[in-house]
């Protein structure tokens, strides 16, 4: 077993990055996220690896579409306003299907917005921020140890069905410190990319193309077709979530991820001995969306759910189309920054189940 | 009889879908026989733009990219970082290049990539339809400059090359055109040296070629030579802007 | 002694090489080729004029031209 450390969430990232065989980083300064440059920086070179620093955030998602497409595993990581210029590139990779893992330490916005914790990128993370049917898997971590441990799987995941995965954490993620484990991993058998990465032919016949261009609307409808039934794949696999007191009959159900959730843990134990029995539903990955857990509790809890986010909102729809009607889908957020006390939460919870017992 | 010149084997033996006369064939083919006679083709990966030569990569035969609009520069640093010893090169147009990816090719010259950049300037969008290019000539008329481009509305044009030479990153710069015999075995050895100087880990190599549009121009392709001649040498004079090797030399 | 062959089929009439023969020996064909266009070609009877120095070949965009000497 490999020794805990104490280390920042952003500093995590790249060293997780490191351990799961990130040949090469390309980064662009931006707040709260640039300590996982300056880790690259400092550690890339001296174990023979590539760290670069970009002209843009444009310019480095590009960077990573080349690495990407020449077979080696791949990382960007920006925040907010820079991962709305990396959505051009980001589109571009999962089009021509290549494997690449992005972070998103996400600040408020919209626009220059703010540095401070927020989770105000869902919709563009979640459901394509950039043109096109595509799709990204997006897994959002609560812990330091969390975003390590799905830093590794993402490089994994993103090899498996060739497309990009993100990794969205809000801003106290990257900055808080926490112990950490980097885990001993089982080498996974993992699908070759000889058959379509772009390194040279080196005695090939066929020449291998890198491209998400398909000029014929037959063509392009395969390749969405294509694309689509691995969408299916990525769904029916890769869902991840936690479920946290969810036995039995239950008054309400929080919806909550990333550092929110750990304040709703809390909110739950406040609750408890109020008489109020509250479960959570933690999404892990918010593409796929965690819809099967929602079957789990809708009939048994009373007043239904509470969204609680660092957004306005933007996870909702996602849980209405979970729960189908049936159970009263409620919001509690606070954003540009602000986070929310537990005793602003509970006192939703019990605005909505009609005061406490 | 032995054979005097014969198609390259730097590409597929396939039709293009280029205008009669556009000279994108005679650079394509100047490339690849680079590509060929240093004996790289099986190491080398291209990167396309978007503009008319988007469907490069289907013409030539080693592997290849197809890049985002000017983000080429970009696309080939990622690779060539990754794969040390390959060759590299971007074959871009003067929209592509010289407006919406200026930042790209600035830095990636400014780094010293060892990539080469073949630059297409024809001084106008070939692919839709003939509109103001960064390159496009003062007076020009052009579908977005119906009255001719006037400066002092729509700015200058570009001189890339003389741009770029001012980088240190980059050690060979050179304006070639492909309008005669004599300037096209030219442009043949100046992307050969960029080629050469690449594999020998110099830096950034750069050759622009001046070249022509019949189609958007509204001339056929004798007249378009000749409005190369005319108008596009004197603006953009042919010649080494850049070259380590010869400054080592003094 | 020299010979010029032309893959007609791939011409598509730019008539760049014909501007730059030296021996002026390369025309349009009166037929039309599957491109629709009038392809580049030598006559038989001015082979004999060509000089190998494949300026034609170099000028065209197309590969059209293999150069025999």
């Amino acid at each position: 077993m490999a020794e805990k450390v104490l280390m920042k969430g952003n500093e995590a990232i790249g060293e997780a990055a490191i351990q799961a065989g990130c040949q090469c980083f390309f980064g662009y300064p931006i707040t709260p996220q640039t300590e996982v440059a300056a880790y690259m920086s400092r550690r890339m070179p001296k174990i023979g690896r590539v760290f670069l620093q970009a002209e843009s955030e444009v310019a480095a998602i590009n960077m990573v579409y080349g690495a990407a497409g020449s077979g080696v595993r791949v990382m960007t990581s920006s925040s907010s306003p820079g991962v709305s210029l990396k959505q051009e590139g980001i589109s571009y990779i999962a089009g021509a299907e290549l494997p690449c893992v992005i972070i998103n330490i996400v600040r408020g916005g919209p626009g220059l917005g703010g540095i401070q914790p927020a989770q105000s990128d869902y919709f563009q993370a979640t459901k394509g921020g950039g043109h096109g049917d595509y799709r990204l898997v997006v897994y959002a971590p609560s812990s330091v140890q969390e975003m390590v441990d799905l830093i590794q799987d993402a490089f994994d995941v993103a090899d498996i069905y060739r497309n990009p995965v993100m990794v969205m954490g809000d801003g106290m993620l990257g900055q808080m410190m926490e112990p950490v484990e980097f885990k001993e991993r089982e080498a996974k058998q993992l699908p070759s990319k000889a058959d379509w990465a772009a390194t040279g032919l080196h005695g090939r016949k066929e020449h291998h193309v890198i491209n998400s261009l398909f000029l014929q609307p037959e063509e392009l409808e395969k390749h969405n077709e294509k694309l689509q039934k691995k969408y299916a794949e990525i769904e029916k696999n890769e869902v991840k979530y936690e479920m946290y007191n969810c036995d039995g009959d239950l008054d309400i159900v929080l919806v909550s991820y990333g550092t929110v959730s750990r304040i709703c843990k809390n909110v739950i134990k406040m609750l408890a001995k109020e008489g109020l029995k509250v479960g959570l539903i933690r999404p892990i990955t918010l593409w796929p969306f965690p819809k099967k857990a929602f079957e789990e509790v809708v009939d048994r809890t009373k007043y239904g759910f509470l969204s609680v986010e660092l957004s306005c909102g933007q996870m909702v729809e996602d849980i209405e189309l979970s729960v189908k009607g049936r159970k009263p889908v409620n919001f509690f957020g606070r954003s540009g920054g602000m986070v929310p006390s537990p005793t602003e939460i509970a006192n939703k919870v019990k605005e909505i189940a009609g005061g406490a017992r | 009889m032995a054979v005097v010149f014969e198609p390259t084997k730097g590409l597929l033996d396939v039709p293009t879908h280029y205008c009669p006369g556009c000279t994108h064939g005679i650079i394509h083919r100047l490339v690849a026989e680079s590509l060929e006679e240093l004996g790289v083709i099986d190491k080398t990966i291209g990167v396309a733009p978007v503009g008319c030569s988007v469907l490069a990569y289907n013409y030539f035969a080693c592997d290849m990219h197809e890049a985002a609009h000017g983000r080429a520069p970009a696309v080939a640093t990622g690779i060539k970082r990754s794969l040390p010893d390959s060759v590299v090169f971007t074959y871009q147009g003067d929209g592509d290049l010289a407006a919406i990816g200026t930042a790209e090719i600035v830095h990636a010259a400014a780094r010293g990539e060892k990539i080469t950049t073949i630059f297409v300037n024809n001084c106008i969008y070939g692919m839709t339809g003939g509109q103001m290019a960064p390159t496009t000539l003062p007076g020009q008329v052009t579908e977005t400059s119906p009255y001719g481009r006037d400066v002092k509305l729509q700015g200058h044009p570009i001189r890339v090359s003389e741009m770029l030479s001012t980088l240190d990153g980059a050690v060979y710069v050179e304006r070639v055109s492909v309008d005669s015999v004599a300037n096209v075995l030219k442009a043949k050895k100046a992307i050969k040296k960029a080629f050469e100087l690449q594999i020998e880990g110099k830096g950034f190599t750069f050759v622009e070629v001046l070249s022509i549009c019949p189609t958007n121009w509204g001339l056929s392709p004798r007249e378009s030579i000749k409005w190369l001649q005319d108008n596009m040498i004197p603006y953009y004079p042919l010649g080494v802007k850049k070259d380590i090797t010869q400054q080592e030399v003094k | 002694m020299a010979k010029v062959t032309f893959r007609e089929d791939r011409c598509k009439g730019c008539g760049h090489c014909i501007a730059v023969c030296p021996v002026k020996i390369i025309e349009f064909d009166e037929k039309l080729n599957l491109k629709g266009y009038h392809p580049a070609i030598v006559k038989e009877e001015n082979m004999g004029k060509c000089l190998g120095c494949a300026s034609c070949a170099r000028m065209c965009p197309d590969l059209v031209i293999t150069v025999e000497k």
